[in-house]
């Protein structure tokens, strides 16, 4: 869906973090929600009604639709959230939600 | 409850970095007030001129990015506490004292107090609810432009834009200059929406706008993309994300495009959160099919003490954003004493008639690019509230079953009670109860909000533990 116009090490030396396990490489100073739609990712949480597929709809941390887990956190906003060496990204998983 | 009393006082709080914030920083600074700029973002340039330090206004984003690169040196070299990426969730105020401000930094929560606290929050993209917008790959066009300027991350594969304005436009001469693909522009404009235009055409020449917008145009074209004009309905289909979108045109035409991407824009409105939140009256405005903030000539809103500047008082583009933040905080230093009215009166005078030049320019493009989808007739199926999955069948369910209002429909449904607080279905919620009453936007009002404006995690007090006990 996304890809960047240059590599991610083009910024210096990439900051990597883990999403769902995977590790992604990021350019220092970008959101995870960025981050994580030039890795290819487009499904970052399950809704909490009908657990449908969401995923980043406004970037500017209006929607809360990107929301992650980030360290343990749920409900993190990935568009307002800047990458940092070595969080642990999951999906959010609302209480009652299907994995 | 000792740091709750001692929490420093400053002259001005400013909550908002973008081109109005900025501004703002730069006039206090130079009348000796004693200021604090709060933003949410980790940078100054607000949306508009996002990463525009850190870019050094890279050529292919266009003219109207790179002013903001003088306007965030001067914020740099003028503001003496400028806090990023902190969110204020709550202004408590009061006659006769300061308001205090709540904050959270990172994880933690904290306050602070001002003497007057100017918002320059900014614009939100009006909600278009379509079938399937909801889906993965359906975003808005401003979040396109938000990951090019943020993180020179473009469309892979080719983008279908819908909706019209000029941030449309913009978004994808920039897109393509970086060697994104646009595969068509689904153009919502009704052909006939010049007609109402022309009548202000002569303030849009004075304003000196239609340089920069003639320009634009001229790029676009310049460009070949397929262009579907009158669209007057969107449907985006996929199993799981976003996989095709289906559209019909006002003549009957319709058609299918294969594409992962979709990516959704009729212009942006006020956003209105924190100033809802605090208690300021707003109002509808017809022309820009919106509410907005009541506000008096130096940003005053209904709430003693409260200003506000820039698009969140009203669409007027970010040319007289500084010019409005920078009006409100001469009006807050004569408030405070540090201006006699006739300084305060004499450094406004050539910011006001550069403003109200600006602002002649308004209605010609506000009835150019008329909102068609997000005021087109609703499906039942369609999601209005993102957050709860509320449809528009349930609301006007809510409605027929007596919810006559906003807050009723929030207690009916649960709609606008989700993380976003209501800020992608307010305005379609308004719109279906006044529809289904035959009422007017204005008399049906908008939701009543709460602190905070955006949810703040027990963590974030417990991080702060005895500061706010």
């Amino acid at each position: 869906m996304f890809r960047r116009l240059s590599p991610a090490e083009a910024g210096g030396t990439p900051v990597t973090f883990r999403f769902e396990g995977r590790e992604i490489a990021a350019r220092a100073g970008e959101s995870v929600a960025a981050a994580l739609l030039a890795a290819g990712e487009a499904v970052f949480r399950a809704s909490p009604v009908s657990a449908a597929p969401r995923g980043p709809f406004c970037m500017m941390g209006a929607c809360f639709d990107c929301l992650v887990e980030i360290d343990g956190l749920p409900g993190c906003q990935a568009c307002m959230t800047i990458v940092r060496p070595g969080m642990e990204v999951r999906r959010d998983r609302i209480a009652g939600a299907p994995a | 409850m000792n740091a709750r009393l001692e929490a420093p006082v400053f002259d001005l709080a400013i909550v908002g970095a973008g081109p109005a914030g900025m501004a703002a920083a730069v006039e206090a600074a130079a009348r000796g007030l004693a200021a604090v700029v709060l933003d949410e973002q980790p940078a100054p340039g607000g949306q508009i001129w996002r990463n525009i330090e850190a870019s050094g206004g890279r050529a292919s984003l266009g003219g109207s990015y790179a002013k903001g690169a003088a306007h965030a040196a001067a914020f740099r070299a003028a503001v003496a506490d400028y806090r990023p990426g902190t969110l204020v969730w709550h202004v408590e105020t009061a006659d006769h004292e300061p308001a205090r401000l709540w904050l959270m930094q990172g994880e933690r929560v904290g306050q602070l107090r001002a003497r007057r606290v100017l918002i320059a929050p900014g614009a939100t993209e009006r909600p278009v609810p379509v079938p399937g917008w909801t889906l993965p790959g359906a975003m808005t066009v401003g979040a396109l432009q938000t990951l090019l300027k943020g993180a020179e991350v473009v469309p892979s594969a080719p983008v279908v834009l819908a909706g019209n304005g000029p941030l449309l436009y913009l978004t994808a001469v920039q897109l393509a200059a970086c060697g994104a693909r646009i595969a068509a522009v689904l153009w919502t404009a009704p052909p006939g929406a010049w007609r109402g235009a022309v009548p202000h055409l002569p303030g849009f020449l004075a304003s000196g706008t239609w340089r920069a917008g003639l320009g634009l145009m001229r790029d676009f074209r310049a460009l070949g993309i397929r262009v579907v004009r009158d669209v007057a309905a969107i449907e985006i289909t996929g199993d799981g994300r976003a996989e095709a979108v289906r559209y019909r045109t006002a003549g009957g035409a319709s058609g299918e495009i294969a594409t992962g991407l979709v990516a959704l824009h009729e212009g942006v409105i006020p956003a209105t959160n924190l100033a809802r939140a605090i208690g300021c009256e707003h109002l509808w405005d017809e022309a820009q099919a919106a509410f907005r903030p009541r506000l008096g000539p130096w940003g005053q809103t209904s709430v003693e003490g409260v200003l506000i500047a820039g698009d969140g008082g009203g669409i007027a583009g970010a040319d007289a954003a500084p010019l409005a933040g920078r009006l409100a905080v001469l009006g807050a230093a004569h408030a405070l004493g540090r201006l006699t009215l006739p300084e305060r009166d004499g450094l406004a005078a050539p910011l006001r008639r550069d403003l109200d030049r600006i602002l002649r320019g308004r209605a010609f493009i506000d009835r150019l690019y008329p909102p068609r989808l997000a005021r087109a007739a609703l499906p039942d199926a369609v999601v209005v509230c993102r957050c709860e999955e509320v449809t528009a069948g349930a609301v006007r369910g809510a409605v027929a079953s007596g919810a006559q209002g906003p807050n009723q429909i929030k207690a009916f449904l649960r709609c606008g009670m989700g993380p976003c607080q209501g800020r992608f279905c307010d305005p379609t919620v308004t719109r279906l109860i006044a529809e289904a009453r035959g009422v007017p936007e204005a008399e049906v009002g908008q939701f009543r909000l709460r602190p905070p404006v955006k949810p703040v995690p027990l963590t974030a007090f417990a991080a702060a533990g005895e500061e706010v006990a």
